[in-house]
């Protein structure tokens, strides 16, 4: 009797966590900033799932830890011993295979999403597309085998951005075309410096001598923060730089404003 | 029995007050010396802490200058790696680990009084550089090049020199250590004492040790490297020069990484003294928590590239260490169960160190999980190098080896000291680090989430709310060690003398008088017993139940 209470209990236990990760993980989307790419989209799925599990397995830990804590004290100063089990084989297979499947089951779900974000130019593995989700979600995502429309070179050096278009002119300030793909082109000129705009969900490092390519596509208007990501010295939190997000027309106003008034 | 053991304490007197301050080759003094030493140094990067947390109370930067604030954010890191965590687990692995095998003292008492005595100079060495032109290196504990080549006064005696001197003499002093606890833990146990007999605490300090031997030359190997292209204008790491800076990321991080588990096992292995003691319950599978003290030295010499999965880092590699770093889950989650299951159905006595422990294990229970989040290559990429990092490993360095360690200072105060700490001002100790711990270290999670990069001096004002949280709870934990500091004081002077075993525990440890004399034992003991003994269906001694 009292064992199939105890087992009754155990699965409301698990019941009722598994309601409340699942809870905390949609909440987990609102713990990011807004999502200006494909990519974000992406990369806050996998938060999202990962934030679940990870709030299932801490509540069912620290709900066992405390269910002890609350239930099972000893009187003051009665040292006698408890329980004399030592082990039980079962169970100690079963908590090292089931950590096992589940972190590479988490690996893989990171690696299908890692997949479908294609975020490095030089990145063949990024187009080997093992599409999981459903169809309809695919759709959205802009197809990875388009060419890059756009290309830019990002110069970073100690604590400055600037920015040359295709028509050769050089502005401190970002601007990418909503909704089309365009082809960073990252060099740094003294140390190491990274390239991260939080809304993007993307971050590159910077390193002096090498040819390292971002591809990103933005699909929201807006403007917003780039920020050095890597450590560069005295005024490294000074190192930012602005990015807009244009519709095709104000992005060719600018860009050929911003030609003349060189 | 109890009365001879108080006696005993005062005849076995032979270790003087002065003996802490000489070169004295008994472990039991190395280890006080180790602990001793290492907690003024907790206590000089909780001060840079403060300082740290004090710009950060406003978005401006407006209390100290930028280049300073570099230089206080690198010593934080460095003293409290080298400088607490790793010579403070040295000291207490010095102090216990020949007790619980049954030893006299460590296989090289000259050789473990050098390594003790590195430490002073080298972490007064690096404390230096703050009075030096262009003050302490201002590149980071992990002091990539080329910004750490970056020398701004140009003299060959820089911060940044200063720093790779002091650091490689650390480091000597570890592989000394290594070296004298792998040789002692495998060839002096007392008769009867197999491996399988050992505390989890050695099996800890074994695995933990090995990863030393193994990871730490490449450290070593890569900021003599560092030196020269700093000193005498080599170019091995210099981008601009044909160098190639990510290398020494790499071997780097092949010891960096692997130093989170040196540092983390002993804490484990504390975990696993104390939560058996205080539930009074044998510690549930035994042999695979051993067993997993390897699996994690074993896995984590193979995830260092994780904290390089932003630094052009090819695509195989960051899939391959994606799963290696997932897969450190497996042998933890075995401990992490193993505690569960210890004290499932127990008899708990929630005394200070069982507080700390339980506190620490469920943090880190926390800390492991964002671990694996990290782990995962496209959510790193958003949060790599923000303020969620710095939460991560917060939890697991503070919150849970931190924890441990003052955990271990109350469990083992009886015996070091032959006196009882003050349980209620313990108490209190416990709940400030708690809250305070929590309070600094959560907030910086949704910090990082919204893209709150580390390192910086100003930040936007959107992020100010919760800096200031963070703050605050800083120094919430900076008070917090004022009660520990007067309870230690106060205890070791007037304390309540203790009999050999307080805690009624098992182990060798609790078999000699409080404190044990020269040489640990009357006669080196005979071994017959499996660890954690606590399932005997006899009734603990009247007179051992008064004494408490």
């Amino acid at each position: 009797m009292r064992r199939i209470f105890n087992t009754l209990l155990l699965i409301v236990f698990v019941a009722v966590i598994l309601v409340i990760a699942r809870w905390i993980g949609d909440q987990a989307y609102s713990w990011m900033p807004t999502q200006a790419t494909a990519e974000a989209k992406r990369v806050d799925q996998i938060f999202s799932f990962l934030t679940s599990v990870g709030a299932f397995i801490f509540l069912g830990i620290s709900g066992m830890i405390s269910y002890s804590i609350l239930t099972c004290r000893a009187p003051k100063g009665d040292w006698s011993h408890g329980h004399p089990a030592r082990s039980d084989i079962r169970l100690e297979i079963l908590w090292t295979v089931a950590p096992a499947i589940l972190v590479l089951w988490l690996a893989a779900q990171s690696f299908s999403i890692y997949q479908q974000l294609d975020i490095e130019g030089l990145a063949p593995m990024a187009h080997l597309h093992i599409p999981l989700e459903s169809p309809a979600d695919a759709a959205t995502v802009p197809n990875a085998m388009e060419p890059a429309v756009e290309n830019v070179e990002v110069m970073a050096k100690q604590w400055f951005w600037s920015f040359r278009y295709p028509n050769q002119v050089t502005s401190p300030e970002l601007h990418l075309v909503v909704n089309q793909r365009t082809r960073l082109n990252l060099h740094s000129e003294d140390v190491i410096h990274g390239f991260y705009v939080p809304e993007f969900r993307l971050k590159q490092d910077i390193v002096p001598n090498r040819n390292i390519d971002i591809v990103l596509t933005p699909t929201q208007v807006g403007k917003y923060h780039l920020r050095d990501s890597q450590f560069s010295g005295t005024d490294f939190a000074l190192m930012e730089a602005n990015v807009y997000v244009d519709s095709l027309e104000s992005y060719h106003q600018w860009l050929s404003q911003a030609a003349v008034s060189k | 029995m109890t009365n001879h053991a108080i006696e005993n304490t005062n005849e076995s007197g032979n270790i003087n007050w002065r003996d802490y301050f000489s070169f004295s080759t008994d472990h039991k003094v190395i280890g006080v010396q180790y602990m001793v030493t290492t907690f003024l140094f907790f206590l000089i990067g909780g001060l840079l802490a403060m300082v740290i947390r004090g710009e950060l109370l406003t978005p401006e930067s407006n209390l100290v200058d930028r280049s300073l604030y570099n230089g206080l954010f690198t010593l934080h890191g460095t003293v409290m790696i080298f400088l607490w965590i790793i010579p403070f687990n040295a000291g207490l692995a010095n102090y216990l680990v020949p007790l619980m095998i049954g030893a006299k003292d460590m296989a090289f008492p000259v050789l473990n009084a050098i390594a003790f005595w590195i430490i002073p100079p080298a972490g007064i060495l690096l404390l230096s550089s703050f009075l030096i032109q262009g003050g302490p290196a201002q590149a980071g504990w992990w002091s990539y090049p080329p910004i750490s080549l970056q020398n701004p006064v140009g003299y060959p005696i820089n911060g940044e020199s200063i720093w790779i001197l002091s650091v490689m003499l650390l480091g000597i002093s570890s592989i000394m250590g290594g070296v004298n606890f792998i040789t002692t833990i495998v060839w002096m146990r007392a008769p009867g004492m197999t491996f399988f007999r050992m505390p989890v605490f050695v099996w800890s300090v074994l695995s933990a040790q090995l990863l030393q031997l193994v990871c730490l030359p490449s450290l070593t190997g890569a900021i003599i490297l560092l030196f020269f292209d700093l000193t005498f204008g080599t170019n091995f790491f210099k981008p601009l020069e044909n160098g190639d800076p990510i290398i020494y990321q790499h071997l780097f991080w092949f010891y960096s990484h692997p130093a989170v588990y040196v540092m983390a096992l002993p804490a484990f292995g504390i975990f696993a003294e104390i939560l058996p003691a205080f539930s009074r319950n044998p510690l549930f599978g035994y042999r695979s928590v051993a067993l997993a003290s390897f699996g994690i030295s074993l896995v984590s010499i193979f995830v260092w590239v994780h904290h390089m999965f932003t630094s052009a880092t090819p695509n195989w590699m960051r899939i391959l260490f994606m799963v290696s770093s997932m897969l450190v889950g497996v042998p933890t989650g075995v401990k992490v169960f193993a505690w569960t299951a210890t004290i499932w159905n127990g008899r708990l006595h929630l005394l200070t160190p069982m507080l700390f422990a339980l506190g620490g294990a469920v943090m880190f229970v926390f800390g492991g999980i964002t671990g694996i989040m990290l782990a995962s290559v496209p959510f790193d990429i958003h949060v790599n190098n923000t303020y969620f990092v710095v939460g991560h490993f917060h939890y697991v360095v503070h919150n849970t080896i931190t924890m441990a360690i003052f955990a271990a200072i109350y469990f083992w105060f009886p015996k070091i000291t032959g006196r009882m700490y003050a349980e209620g001002w313990g108490k209190v100790h416990f709940f400030l680090t708690f809250i305070g711990a929590n309070l600094t270290f959560f907030p910086m999670h949704p910090l990082g989430l919204h893209g709150m990069v580390r390192r910086v001096s100003s930040y936007d004002p959107q992020f100010q709310g919760w800096n200031v949280l963070i703050s605050l709870g800083g120094f919430l934990l900076g008070m917090s060690t004022l009660p520990f500091i007067a309870n230690m004081v106060v205890s070791l002077i007037g304390g309540k003398k203790v009999s050999n075993n307080p805690w009624h525990a098992t182990g060798l440890e609790w078999t000699t008088s409080s404190p044990p004399p020269k040489e640990n034992f009357e006669e080196i003991p005979v071994v017959n017993e499996p660890p954690y003994n606590y399932n005997s269906s006899e009734p603990i001694p009247e007179a051992a139940v008064t004494q408490e």
